[in-house]
């Protein structure tokens, strides 16, 4: 059996360095790597200065990351549709462990669990709240800590910013909590 | 022209996510078991050359393509937003299974329950903003 470049997932070693490299690319042509200030754009887009002055600030000049969010999302469709089986293999512990605990069995046949993203599923008050406030508290933390997965654990940490280093522990407490705490009382 | 250079960095970062499969719930929560080193690895190579990178971009002075110093601006001091900050979004990364980059990825790669995430996540942003000055900071 050969590796198929196109159709396998790629490996930690070649998928972090790119994404070193994304970061690399946006310094040089003067920018910064960071992905959920966007999402204070699109509230100062929609109006958002009338009710905060946190959002009177000329989101035009950041339009810039607008068009590398819709550049995302164009390379999410090519991916899913050219260069991926969209399933993901897991550690097979955690896949079974998933399956009896939380009745979670797509682990292995599916990129996401249809049991949370599946469309149908939207009509399921417990899926529905479990989106939005997952979705929820990820833009009201990330804008709290001034920054997200990319801002601080990538582009903060490589500067050796030890608001970043405290961020990427608070992001860490926060998901162990959830996982290991909080997950055995939300999906029973 | 500039802003297809910005479209191509976003197409080239959205491949990445999606073919690492960091945008994939799955491997969030494999990663918040310990049940693989996949994510570390992602996460640490790219950060192991970021490093690198940064110190060499600061030790030669390199400027961005247009002359001017490189976006690398020491961020405020503080504890509580930080750490506070970074628990509520580490709560969310974990129960959503993605964080914001992947979600602008999951949204193209046709996952439609994905844009209530997203929508809430704009929803978040925008109660931070009207909240922020009774926070601790």
């Amino acid at each position: 059996m050969t590796m198929n470049l196109i159709y396998d997932p790629w490996p930690w070693y070649v998928a972090g360095p790119l994404i070193a490299l994304t970061m690399f690319i946006l310094l040089y042509v003067g920018k910064q790597f960071g992905m959920s200030s966007n999402l204070r754009t699109m509230c100062s887009i929609g109006g958002a200065a009338k009710y905060s002055d946190f959002f009177k600030f000329d989101w035009r000049a950041q339009r810039w990351n607008l068009v590398v969010v819709l550049g995302a999302i164009i390379g999410g469709f090519i991916a899913s549709n050219f260069m991926s089986d969209n399933t993901v293999k897991i550690n097979p512990e955690v896949a079974q462990q998933l399956d009896t605990d939380y009745g979670i069995n797509s682990a292995g046949e599916a990129y996401l669990p249809p049991e949370l993203f599946a469309t149908e599923n939207l009509t399921d008050p417990f899926v529905l709240a479990i989106l939005i406030l997952g979705g929820f508290m990820v833009g009201f933390g990330a804008r709290y800590a001034g920054g997200c997965t990319s801002g601080h654990a990538i582009s903060g940490l490589s500067n050796l910013q030890l608001p970043s280093l405290i961020a990427v522990i608070g992001f860490f407490i926060g998901g162990l909590v959830m996982i290991h705490l909080l997950f055995p009382l939300i999906f029973r | 022209m500039k802003y297809l250079s910005y479209l191509t960095i976003g197409i080239f970062f959205g491949i990445i996510m999606y073919k690492s499969e960091a945008a994939s719930w799955f491997r969030i929560y494999e990663m918040f078991q310990f049940g693989s080193f996949h994510m570390y690895g992602v996460i640490g190579s790219a950060l192991a050359i970021g490093v690198i990178g940064v110190q060499v971009i600061k030790k030669n002075n390199i400027k961005s393509i247009d002359g001017t110093e490189m976006n690398l601006h020491p961020k405020n001091k503080s504890v509580a937003r930080y750490l506070i900050g970074g628990i509520i979004f580490g709560l969310g990364w974990a129960l959503a299974g993605a964080c914001p980059g992947p979600m602008y990825v999951l949204a193209g790669a046709g996952y439609f329950s994905i844009l209530i995430v997203i929508a809430s996540a704009i929803l978040g942003t925008f109660v931070y903003g009207i909240i922020k000055d009774k926070l601790p900071h």
